[in-house]
């Protein structure tokens, strides 16, 4: 498989740390060149210097042969705006971008994008965490 | 007419000023807290402090019943969020965006917004007017209306040149509005006849340029002279 990641922050260094681990095809885009020391020395991987709004920077990715597409850089937005074009323009079969805000991730899964929102998902674990606590005080 | 506007820099500011010269009613929302202080007192109630991006931010501004949307921010991916918001979510008739960097034209025209201005773009159409050595100048594009504006030159070699107007053979979808002619701008009345040289103000409708580059510089190659304005019009 042939996956670019937008943002080499924990999420997306360590995404692609994985895939290449796995035996994927990885391509790695971030504005900042420090970003990629998150990736360690020996990462096999391709690492490119750019804006993933920058349709030329996403062709120098190879994003017209990618079977994938992960954006989880710091911006709810910009997140948003790659996968869109990543989904819409260049017809990658699966976008994903990680949306902090609940409501825009829920509008934005509507176009065909594929939104992860870690609050919703830290949400449902904190009630799950608050649902199993023993309750004292109540009887048996 | 109700306008929501997204961003109270100088663009959004000033389109708040005309809207209250021209009597409409708007809201205008800015995130950065220092701009709110300093405008709060000339806008009052009318500015919103938050993240336009936000959509509880967007529905107390009162987005659902608005007519327009100005996307104002300097952030493009801000401004194309709150498009698509407001076309997908909010159904909102119109929406207006601007673009910060040109290089990110495209992806304003792939989301379907309906009018997108971007200073830096009008700034070098200006200048390529302006300079002789530009045939071809789109000026102006109004893609809700499928209606363009571009500018081009008269060759030597055009079959429009010593003609009238009137008898000129023009593609279909096009028409010349004004011949700009040292330095001065004429109505292009059906007898005013063009000579090489002028520069002609054209509507059209998208799609037709090249058929009007061959009527206008009929020894250049169309894809040539709209390679020339368009990089000319992105690169940085």
């Amino acid at each position: 498989m042939y996956v670019i990641i937008v943002g080499c922050g924990r999420v997306g260094s360590s995404m692609a740390k994985q895939l290449v681990g796995e035996g994927h095809d990885v391509v790695v885009v971030d504005e900042d060149p420090s970003s990629f020391r998150l990736l360690g020395a020996d990462f096999p991987g391709q690492s490119i210097v750019g804006a993933a709004l920058d349709w030329d920077v996403l062709r120098q990715a190879g994003i017209e042969g990618a079977d994938a597409f992960a954006a989880a850089t710091d911006g709810d937005n910009t997140n948003i705006v790659c996968a869109l074009i990543a989904w819409r323009r260049f017809e990658v079969p699966c976008a994903i971008a990680r949306v902090y805000d609940p409501r825009r991730a829920q509008a934005f899964a509507k176009t065909g994008v594929h939104t992860v929102c870690p609050t919703e998902q830290a949400r449902v674990m904190m009630m799950g965490a608050v649902h199993s606590c023993p309750v004292s005080g109540t009887g048996e | 007419m109700f306008v929501v506007i997204v961003g109270a820099g100088k663009v959004g500011l000033n389109v708040a000023r005309s809207l209250t010269h021209m009597g409409h009613e708007f809201i205008v929302i800015e995130q950065r807290r220092s701009r709110y202080d300093l405008l709060r007192p000339e806008l009052e109630e009318r500015l919103l402090f938050g993240d336009g991006t936000e959509m509880w931010v967007l529905e107390e501004a009162g987005i659902v019943r608005c007519d327009l949307v100005v996307a104002v921010t300097g952030d493009d991916e801000d401004n194309v969020v709150i498009a698509q918001l407001a076309k997908l979510e909010y159904k909102v008739p119109k929406v207006v965006a601007r673009v910060n960097n040109p290089r990110n034209q495209p992806t304003f025209d792939l989301l379907d917004v309906d009018a997108t201005v971007c200073a830096a773009t009008m700034m070098i159409s200006m200048i390529q007017h302006e300079l002789p050595s530009h045939q071809f100048v789109p000026l102006l594009s109004l893609k809700r209306e499928n209606m363009e504006l571009v500018e081009i030159e008269v060759s030597d070699d055009s079959p429009s040149a010593h003609l009238a107007v009137q008898d000129i053979r023009l593609p279909d979808g096009v028409l010349v509005t004004a011949i700009l002619r040292e330095g001065t701008a004429l109505l292009a009345r059906g007898s005013e006849v063009l000579l090489p040289g002028d520069q002609v103000l054209c509507l059209l409708a998208p799609g037709r340029e090249k058929d009007l580059i061959r009527s206008f510089l009929p020894s250049r190659r169309p894809e040539d002279v709209q390679a020339q304005a368009s990089i000319d019009t992105i690169s940085e």
